[in-house]
């Protein structure tokens, strides 16, 4: 197949130059090519003189797909062969690899795929076009005649592999605007079982984790945290990890935090750290129980609220509107603090290098890191080098805004005197304690139902803010709102008129989060419950009620009722077999819409959760199989918290250490799951979290349709549900 | 004073004591990685490794407790039965992080080693000790009816 | 109502805390041997009830767990033989002694108690009568039952539980004397 002019032009490049074609973006946005690592081009596809395609991926993979994803838009531009393209994830730099909605290099909120769609694409595309013009004039023919198969150029006489041209390629300039595949051309893009790129490495054992990073002399720190959040050291005695075999040192971290406790291994470590006793100063921690942190939640709503977060809204009007009305519903919702717990406990390792530091990290928000240590150790930012690495899992933690498991391995290691690798670790117990959380949050509604119709709804949310205080504040807190405390509620599409949305915001030094999918989690469980509540005071069928109050034309109206038919039609609504009750919830996130249809059966009480249909429109779908797990994960992810996790606090402490205690989702718990995915030629959007929001209030709208009993705290299992 | 144990059919030395874990013999030691820490407390199964054929969780096993047994990793799982659910695995993409897959897998091995035609409610009951925060529950049981075609032929 | 919650409350803290048994001794006076082996089993039966034997006696296929009895987490199933399914074997968590490293706590051949030797929810009554009936009982006779609570390694775990596992009541040794005092007394059960 291959011409033996290109054969001997691939040993000529080869042996010439052994140099890559590297193709990225200049600093002014120009696509260039070159040969070798030349530092001007920002590489996102490096072809290899053996003709492997090495796609730089810029979102780190934390098991969303985004190998599979980004590789695949570039694969699809250059028509590269999917089986022998490589994937090599970016390392940290906010200057080439930014997120394109974020103006820093992070992953999070579901835009991946979203800001990456066009820009992975051209970049592809750029490859294809000095491929394809470097085969031409090799061959002396126009580039029309040249098309590429699986990696292979051709013209019909002549053909070549990618690695057979490189050298000529390398001296060509991408086209500015380089010519993007009309849809209608994707083979790729859209296409069902395309394999993903990282399950070989993850099926042997071979993936490397941070967990799994081992640099010479490194040792293991874990730190001994203060037991309440907000506690700071008073004194500490290690004297009786002096006997435990492998314990180096144990130092008090400078910011009072805690005592990083070094050791040769990790379990020298966690034995040693057992064995060190610390003092701490409770003053200015939080030194509450859950049970009044939801009483001062809930009084916080007794007060009109300090932010209305809903334009022209009026909190008077509405509650006229309220009154007036022939049914009041009247509901509170508690939410407790959640932990992540992804299945990697945090952990990085810190080395020196010449002139600073390098991280080995499943780094979320390496535009975070970089900068936040770099101070922390006083070092310029470009000399905190990022080697990010795959993420056991992070739906939230690792996209620190206060890079915190960074900082204290930075601390740990300048103890240390800046010479010695260290592996910072925590285990599940620190994950479990260690903050950060889903924001406790309390809702109360107040909804007022006249023929049929709802005439008014106040509601009112009390949470703690995730963003005021840290660097997304003047991104996301707008006029003292904190957008991520009231999304869901505040920009719902249905068109309920009299709503008012009120904010009070909570105190506590409890440290919360974004958890998969953010507000969402509460937000949608209030929301969809109470259009449920208000279904049955309007004498309405939930689904007929929420098809109406999406009947307007705009957009976000139509996708959600897309999506509403589509799981609803898919489910048999309201034909549920003989034992089995339905619950539906609707909702949109991060700029997609899922529908979901829960279908339970109870037998001695004890609910079981049988099969979830759900419908999705995420535009563009690039990887069908990959929105389809994503539902699946974020199903159950959102399903596990909603039945038996919470975080409590007794007198400031948390009361769970680990898995028993904060009993995860398991094989026996998930139900069937079917997912359908609506055609669209919408830009692409995220598909990460959106399927999380609608499961809890859909298995809520279940029980109440099988049992008459509302659930209004979470978790389920400990407010009277029983889970068979 | 070092320990002898056999590993992957390799006779390794181990310099520890005899009451370390043995998931962090693997891990820190002989720098096998592919065996996971997930909790330590025998709770999440990521610490999956065989002891003579049969499962066990190497964070609640002694180094003591394994001299003179074969112990087998997710690096040297080469039965027919962990070949084929690596295979069911790759073919429907059950991996989404991927962290707590090598105990997947060498739990699901040991199943269908001893159950070649699990049911659902097998399934169940010799999966509900490895835990996945990314909930691939529903291609773990679907990869191993898979699995089980594939050893059928 | 409250009267009841209170005292509910009070049993409970009492179970937690580390209980006695009485000595054989103290129940010579009783003369009536069928009454006396009664009193002698009722007492033997803080043991039975108790969250260290009762977890593994479960009613159902799955056994508890902690000092409340919940329901074991991972939810691992008896098998036919009492030590698991197949695949997922009591062995793959629980070795031969308690583990401190896991916390996992382990005995020689951890595994559940038949079905028909449930102790869940089960007064002492009924527990003496399933006891002395060799078709509940695995076939033994009265007589060797106190030789099965005596020397199973397992049943001693009950003692040494460790971790912050409340132990079974008083000390092994006291059980095996009620038990034994019991046999020599007749074997008589408890009505309820």
């Amino acid at each position: 197949m291959t011409a033996q002019t290109s054969r001997r032009s691939f040993l000529k490049g080869a042996v010439a130059t052994g140099a890559a074609l590297i193709v990225g973006v200049r600093p002014n946005g120009a696509f260039a090519a070159s040969a070798g690592t030349a530092a001007e081009i920002n590489p996102f596809v490096r072809i290899t003189p053996d003709g492997v395609v090495h796609v730089v991926i810029k979102h780190f993979e934390m098991g969303q797909g985004t190998t599979t994803g980004l590789a695949t838009l570039v694969a699809e531009e250059l028509d590269a062969d999917w089986e022998t393209l490589a994937v090599d994830l970016a390392p940290g730099d906010s200057n080439r690899y930014a997120n394109l909605f974020f103006g820093s290099q992070g992953t999070g909120g579901s835009t991946a795929i979203a800001n990456s769609f066009m820009q992975y694409r051209q970049a592809g595309a750029a490859a294809r076009a000095v491929l394809i013009e470097a085969a031409a004039e090799t061959w002396g023919v126009a580039p029309e005649t040249i098309s590429i198969e699986k990696g292979v150029l051709t013209d019909g006489t002549n053909s070549a592999r990618f690695g057979e041209i490189l050298d000529k390629a390398a001296t060509l300039t991408p086209p500015a605007e380089p010519a993007l595949k009309d849809p209608t051309e994707f083979r790729l893009i859209g296409m069902d079982g395309l394999p993903r790129k990282d399950s070989r490495g993850k099926t042997e054992g071979a993936t490397t984790f941070a967990m799994d990073v081992r640099v010479p002399g490194m040792v293991t720190a874990v730190i001994l945290h203060s037991p309440r959040f907000g506690g700071t050291l008073a004194s500490f005695d290690a004297a009786g990890a002096a006997g435990v075999p492998g314990f180096v040192d144990a130092k008090a971290l400078p910011n009072g935090a805690g005592v990083a406790v070094y050791a040769k291994n990790t379990w020298a470590a966690i034995q040693s750290r057992d064995a060190v006793t610390a003092e701490w100063d409770f003053s200015a921690a939080e030194n509450r129980s859950t049970d009044a942190l939801f009483a001062y939640h809930r009084d916080l709503l007794n007060a009109p609220p300090t932010y209305q977060t809903r334009e022209g809204a009026d909190l008077a009007a509405t509650a006229a509107a309220v009154d007036g009305a022939e049914t009041v519903i009247e509901a509170e919702f508690l939410f407790p603090h959640l932990a992540h717990a992804p299945m990697e406990p945090l952990n990085c390792v810190i080395e020196p290098t010449e002139n600073g530091v390098k991280f080995h990290d499943g780094c979320q928000f390496p535009g975070i890191t970089q900068p936040v240590i770099a101070q922390v150790l006083g070092l310029d930012a470009a000399n905190v080098e990022v080697n990010t690495v795959y993420a056991g899992g992070s739906f939230g933690r690792r996209a620190t805004p206060y890079a915190d498991y960074q900082t204290e391995a930075a601390l740990a290691f300048d103890m240390l005197g800046r010479g010695t690798p260290v592996h910072l670790v925590w285990t599940r117990e620190d994950d479990v304690r260690g903050g950060y959380y889903r924001p406790m949050a309390a809702h109360r509604a107040k909804i007022g139902v006249k023929d049929g119709q709802i005439v008014g709804w106040d509601h009112r949310i009390a949470a703690k803010s995730i963003l005021k205080g840290g660097p997304f504040e003047t991104v996301l807190v707008h006029d003292g709102v904190d957008e991520v405390s009231v999304e869901g509620i505040k920009d719902t599409h249905y068109a309920i008129p009299g709503l008012s949305v009120g904010l009070t915001d909570a105190q506590s030094a409890v440290p919360v989060l974004w958890w998969r999918s953010v507000g969402h989690t509460h937000t949608a469980y209030a929301m969809e419950s109470l259009i449920d509540m208000a279904a049955e005071a309007a004498g309405q069928d939930p689904v007929a009620l929420r098809l109406s109050l999406l009947s307007g034309s705009t957009d976000d109206q139509k996708r959600l009722t897309g999506v509403l038919k589509l799981a609803t039609e898919k489910a048999g609504w309201g034909a549920a077999p003989e034992g089995r009750f339905q619950g539906v919830a609707v909702h949109k996130s991060f700029n997609s819409y899922v529908a979901q249809v829960v279908e339970i059966s109870v037998a001695d009480g004890a609910v079981k959760t049988e099969k979830v249909t759900c419908a999705v429109d995420c535009g563009v779908a690039v990887n069908p199989d990959i929105i389809r797990a994503q539902m699946e994960g974020g199903i159950g992810y959102g399903l596990g918290a909603i039945m038996r996790n919470q975080i409590t606090l007794t007198e400031g402490e948390v009361d769970q250490y680990n898995f028993p205690d904060y009993e995860p989702l398991r094989m026996s718990d998930m139900p069937e799951i079917e997912v359908h995915i609506v055609a669209s030629s919408a830009p692409p959007t995220g598909v990460g979290e959106p399927g999380v929001p609608p499961v809890g209030p859909a298995l809520a709208n279940a029980i109440y349709a099988a049992t008459g009993t509302r659930v209004m705290q979470l978790p389920m299992s400990e407010n009277g549900v029983e889970f068979a | 004073m070092a320990t002898q144990i056999k590993v992957n059919g390799q006779t390794r030395d181990v310099d520890a004591p005899p009451d370390t874990p043995l998931l962090w013999v693997l891990r820190d030691e002989l720098d096998m990685t592919g065996t996971k820490f997930g909790c330590g407390v025998a709770s999440c199964g990521a610490c999956t490794v065989h002891v003579d054929g049969q499962p066990v969780r190497s964070c609640s096993t002694y180094l003591e407790d394994v001299v003179g047994t074969e112990i087998t990793t997710i690096e040297g799982i080469d039965s027919p039965a962990g070949k084929a659910v690596q295979k069911a695995w790759r073919e429907l993409d059950v991996v989404q992080c991927g962290y707590c897959q090598s105990g997947q897998i060498m739990s699901a091995a040991t199943l269908l080693t001893e159950v070649p035609r699990p049911t659902d409610a097998d399934i169940d009951a010799a999966m509900s000790g490895n835990v996945c925060r990314c909930a691939t529950y529903h291609r773990v049981r679907a990869a191993i009816h898979h699995a089980a075609e594939i050893m059928e032929g | 109502m409250r009267c009841f919650l209170l005292v509910v409350v009070l049993t409970l803290s009492f179970n937690a805390s580390a209980e006695t048994l009485r000595n054989p001794a103290e129940f010579s006076s009783i003369e009536n041997p069928d009454i006396r082996a009664a009193a002698l089993f009722q007492e033997a039966a803080k043991v039975f009830q108790h969250a260290r034997c009762a977890n593994c006696h479960p009613a159902g296929d799955r056994p508890g767990q902690t000092d409340e009895g919940r329901p074991h987490s991972p939810a691992v199933i008896r098998g036919e033989d009492g030590f698991g399914h197949p695949a997922m074997r009591c062995e793959s968590c629980h070795m031969e002694a308690n583990r401190a490293a896991s916390g996992v706590p382990g005995a020689p051949h951890w595994h559940l108690a038949q079905a028909s030797m449930a102790l869940v929810g089960r007064s002492p009554g009924e527990i003496c009568r399933q006891i002395k009936d060799p078709e509940q009982n695995g076939g033994r006779p009265v007589g060797a039952i106190v030789m099965h609570v005596a020397f199973d390694p397992l049943i001693k775990w009950a003692w040494f539980p460790g971790g912050d596992r409340t132990p079974a009541p008083g000390s092994h040794q006291d059980f095996v004397a009620l038990v034994h005092a019991w046999i020599e007394a007749g074997a008589a059960c408890p009505n309820d």
